[in-house]
């Protein structure tokens, strides 16, 4: 081994005369080929990321909304929510920093609720999350995690749990969501806590309130503004 | 007389990574996705293959172009083509198999830095031919990816009560919740070292006990 070493030093040494053009050059072309081949994945596969966390967040949808059939795309602008119009040549803009919900319909064309999008620090990383609201009951009406690196096997219940997500079956929102220990809801706005994973649940509960705050109010004036016709749960 | 010497070095080339030399049972090499993506057996089985694509487009490139690239910026050079392939494997893996991109999230960028890739280059592809740098390489990555498995699979089967997402159990398992903790992979490993090492041992007593004997 250590011959082997002194072997390469003294060839080090001994080829310490190239110039170190050839040395840039080595590398300039080096990066270039890399370069090449980088922008040759990227043109192959950036498509398909993007189809694929469309699928994603489509999926989530119509999960969060029961008998959703079909969504459109809302952008918050001067706090007033704009149908987004979905021209596939401007799929770049969807901008981290844009605020989106999506309102969605069932097949009679009547408003399910809106699936709107929020995250939170929970305990190890950011949770993020979609959840949907239904405005005119204002109540949550189903919750999925997209991203979470929750402790597995306790924090992970957030979205393993099943009793967890029963709470999120017809959960008020008014006057605000409580974290309650489990087995002691009593009210429409309390939720359950998971034991062990009490970070975790609370994450999710704050980040339900904070995240309507914002949009409760919008929501309200878009339905309102809109005169959108509201599906009755009843069917 | 030559040729046999040939095959029988390209079978020792292709065998070693598997047992005699395995990156981590006995080099110890990629310790961070060895304790960080085991905890289920298509994870481990998932960063096996990638790394096995890294490792052998990387050995294949380096061992055409030793002559070309300069022994001053051979570090450098190794590391721009290692760090290429590990950006397509990036991308194609959320192009194609979203799910388990998310779940090995940075660790597949990390492969960059799994010395076992670069010690490969620098100590194999870089001075052998192209075919012995792919059997070389080909060696080392299944010996890892099974290594990788090794760990996998008791992980999950303990801490999950499943392998390969396939519930073994029922609900009547209670899952050792630890084993799919970080200290699952160092009790994991740890376990597994201590039986390598113990076998290594017992083995070169063997010997040494058949050579007194004779």
């Amino acid at each position: 081994m250590t011959e082997q070493k002194e072997n390469t030093t003294s060839k080090i040494i001994e080829e310490k005369e190239t110039s170190s053009l050839k040395l840039i050059l080595a590398l300039g072309i080096a990066g270039l080929i890399s370069g090449i081949i980088l922008v040759g994945t990227y043109i192959y596969t950036d498509p398909l990321i993007k189809a694929n966390k469309a699928a994603a967040t489509q999926r989530a949808i119509f999960k969060v909304l029961q008998g959703c059939d079909s969504f459109t795309t809302l952008v918050l602008e001067n706090n007033k929510l704009l149908e987004k119009v979905n021209d596939s040549d401007n799929q770049d803009t969807n901008d981290k920093d844009e605020l989106v919900v999506y309102a969605g319909y069932n097949t009679s064309k009547e408003l399910i609720g809106f699936a709107i999008p929020g995250s939170e620090p929970g305990f190890q990383d950011i949770i993020g999350t979609i959840f949907g609201y239904d405005g005119s009951k204002k109540v949550i009406i189903g919750f999925e995690v997209l991203e979470s690196k929750e402790t597995p096997g306790l924090g992970d219940k957030i979205f393993k749990d099943v009793d967890f997500q029963t709470n999120f079956t017809s959960l008020a929102i008014e006057p605000e969501i409580v974290p309650v220990k489990k087995g002691e809801k009593s009210r429409a706005n309390e939720v359950e806590t998971i034991a062990g994973a009490t970070i975790s649940s609370k994450a999710v509960v704050r980040l339900l309130n904070k995240t309507m705050a914002i949009w409760q109010q919008t929501i309200d004036d878009y339905i309102k503004e809109n005169n959108l016709k509201v599906a009755s749960n009843d069917e | 007389m030559n040729e046999l010497d040939n095959k029988s070095q390209a079978a020792q080339e292709f065998l070693k990574g598997l047992w005699k030399e395995n990156p981590i049972f006995i080099s110890v090499l990629g310790m961070c996705p060895a304790l960080a993506v085991t905890n289920t057996a298509i994870n481990s089985l998932a960063m096996g293959l990638a790394t096995t694509f890294v490792l052998l487009s990387s050995s294949i490139l380096v061992s055409l172009l030793k002559s070309v690239i300069p022994k001053q910026v051979r570090i450098t050079a190794y590391i721009i083509i290692i760090a290429t392939f590990v950006t397509v494997v990036d991308f194609s893996l959320a192009a194609f198999l979203p799910a388990i991109h998310k779940e090995l999230g940075a660790f597949i960028a990390l492969i960059v830095v799994n010395c076992l890739i670069l010690g490969r280059q620098e100590s194999f592809a870089s001075k052998n031919t192209v075919g012995l740098s792919i059997l070389d390489a080909l060696g080392m990555s299944l010996g890892f990816t099974f290594a990788m498995l090794c760990i996998g699979i008791p992980r999950e089967i303990l801490g999950s009560g499943s392998l390969f997402n396939i519930s073994l159990f029922g609900d009547a398992f209670e899952p050792w919740v630890v084993m799919i903790l970080p200290p699952g992979g160092f009790f994991m490993l740890g376990f597994l070292l201590l039986g390598f090492n113990w076998y290594a041992k017992k083995k070169s007593q063997n010997a040494t006990d058949n050579k007194l004997a004779k």
